[in-house]
């Protein structure tokens, strides 16, 4: 690993200042992304600012039913929090499908949300990767793409962003706070990270040294699911998962929340599913309209082309577990 | 940082994982280095008693909490990998055995887990929560019956 200078700011200013003010910083969350990404070279930051003893550690109750998760929350914990359970169950769903127990437990909230891609030419440094070096050019087009995306891809990457956490919150309208030596922002979830373009490079909405301290979560739809389809039964990344979110009345759908993971650079909200579906029947073929109108638009290569109907069958698996159950009222 | 119960005064460069730090400046060898990328669970270690990656870990994250390391452990689940055959070579074992601790401590304290729930331990329930721990010899069999055996 590249040597870099350490510091652990005990309060949030100290910690701004210092990622304004040192040269090549970066904050350090739980590091299993980060020292994965600094042993292989990938990431080399010259300061690495350690968030971990900043009070940012607890959930807690809004006045308006949501919730507000710090951004220093562990994964195991906020998986755990009996109102994540009880309230938002698509949300410790997730949690607990990503990573391992061992992971989970040093995983941050804020590290989660900007974990970068587990595209393999990303992690090889003798690949071209538009993402890793822009301009070198993208081994993954015409390589082993089976783990890419196929929505919201660019000619110059085709990579996933591989949270689980993600997805639930972007079906949530998770909302993330934002600080910098400017001030507090709010950035809606599904704001946060950007569509590759030209520019795989940049992958979020946030300016250098802006420190992620919450995500609060409106209050809860009546009942949610998250379901992941992967190569193994467990510690594996996604090929494809929803993050699901449905009220029906009278057999007509009243709310529908869908977003996506494994098929896109982002978190992927599936609007024109939501679209269809809300004020429709929730039956069997209108879930299965509203995935394929959504995945329309999917691009695919070689490798990923079984994305699609994976993505159909698993949106309408979902929907169709929710419809029957609870989701009722 | 406390090792196995004995205070250790350690100065090291930030960029050192807590396993190298154990294993190159302290000579604990019990957590074995597999993959270095998190994705083996051979490096399971308990910090403050709860179950980490040592190798995604800097140990200077880890300034003064307690480490117990296979070393420092005295626990049933030991006698019981041996009984079940819970272990061939014997590579991941130091970790499966220090992950199994921390496992049984977050089911005890209500974790959820993707198998289901938090109600009783099953088979599937210590597969799903034991899935960080790889074994290249394929051991599964044995180290879940050793650890169903201590669970009852
Ligand atoms: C083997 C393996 C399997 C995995 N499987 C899965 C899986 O199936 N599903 C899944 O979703 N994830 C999986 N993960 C990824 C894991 O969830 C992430 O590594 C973890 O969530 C990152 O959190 P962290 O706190 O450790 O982040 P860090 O590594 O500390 O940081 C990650 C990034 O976030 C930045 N950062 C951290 N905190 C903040 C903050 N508060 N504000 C601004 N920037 C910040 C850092 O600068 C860095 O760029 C896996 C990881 C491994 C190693
Ligand atoms: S898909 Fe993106 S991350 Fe993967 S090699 Fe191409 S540019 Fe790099
Ligand atoms: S060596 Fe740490 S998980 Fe493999
Ligand atoms: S006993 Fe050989 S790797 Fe598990």
């Amino acid at each position: 690993m590249k040597p870099f200078a350490y510091v652990k700011p005990a309060d949030v200013e100290a910690a701004l200042h210092a990622a304004a003010t040192e040269p090549g910083a970066k904050f350090l969350g739980g590091g299993t992304n980060l020292v994965d990404l600094m042993r292989e070279g990938i990431e080399q930051p010259q300061t690495v600012v350690d968030v971990t003893g900043l009070p940012f550690d607890t959930v807690e109750d809004l006045p308006d039913g949501g919730l507000r998760i710090g951004a220093l929350v562990r994964n195991s914990a906020l998986a755990a929090d009996p109102r994540v359970r009880d309230r938002y169950p698509v949300l410790s769903q997730a949690l607990l499908s990503g990573a391992s127990g061992q992971l989970r437990n040093m995983a941050t909230v804020g590290g989660n949300l900007l974990q970068r891609t587990r595209c393999l030419y990303f992690y090889d440094t003798t690949s071209a990767c538009n993402k890793r070096e822009p301009g070198s050019g993208c081994d993954a087009l015409d390589g082993f793409n089976r783990s890419c995306a196929i929505l919201g891809v660019s000619d110059s990457c085709i990579a996933t962003h591989p949270s689980d956490m993600c997805v639930a919150l972007a079906a949530l309208d998770a909302v993330v706070e934002v600080r910098g030596t400017g001030g507090t922002r709010r950035v809606p979830v599904t704001d946060l990270h950007r569509l590759p373009g030209d520019t795989p490079e940049i992958e979020t909405d946030l300016a250098p040294g802006e420190l992620i301290t919450a995500v609060e979560l409106p209050p809860a739809p009546a009942d949610s699911r998250y379901r992941k389809v992967r190569d193994r039964a467990s510690y594996a990344f996604a090929l494809v998962s929803v993050a699901a979110a449905l009220e029906v009345s009278d057999g007509t759908v009243t709310l529908a929340r869908l977003a996506l993971g494994g098929i896109a650079p982002k978190p992927w909200r599936a609007r024109e599913a939501e679209r269809l579906l809300t004020g429709g029947p929730a039956d069997e073929a209108a879930f299965r309209r509203a995935a394929e109108a959504e995945l329309a638009a999917a691009s695919v290569r070689d490798g990923n082309a079984f994305k699609t109907s994976l993505a159909t069958a698993t949106i309408v698996a979902t929907l169709r577990e929710l419809s029957q159950e609870g989701a009722v009222r | 940082m406390k090792v196995n119960g004995d205070v250790a005064a350690l100065d090291v460069e930030p960029w050192v994982s807590l396993l190298d730090a154990l294993r190159e400046r302290l000579g604990v060898t019990g957590p074995k280095k597999g993959c270095d990328q998190g994705a083996c669970g051979a490096c399971t270690v308990l910090a403050d008693g709860v179950r980490i990656n040592s190798c995604l870990a800097l140990a200077v994250q880890y300034d003064g909490q307690e480490i117990t390391t296979i070393e420092g452990v005295d626990h049933p689940l030991q006698e019981a990998f041996v009984r079940n055959d819970g272990l061939q070579c014997g590579y991941c074992t130091s970790g499966q055995i220090c992950s199994a601790i921390g496992m049984l401590a977050e089911h005890a304290a209500g974790m959820p887990s993707a198998a289901g729930g938090s109600g009783a331990l099953t088979e599937d329930e210590v597969r799903e929560r034991m899935s960080g721990n790889l074994c290249r010899c394929g051991a599964y069999n044995g180290i879940v019956d050793a650890i169903m055996e201590v669970a009852r």
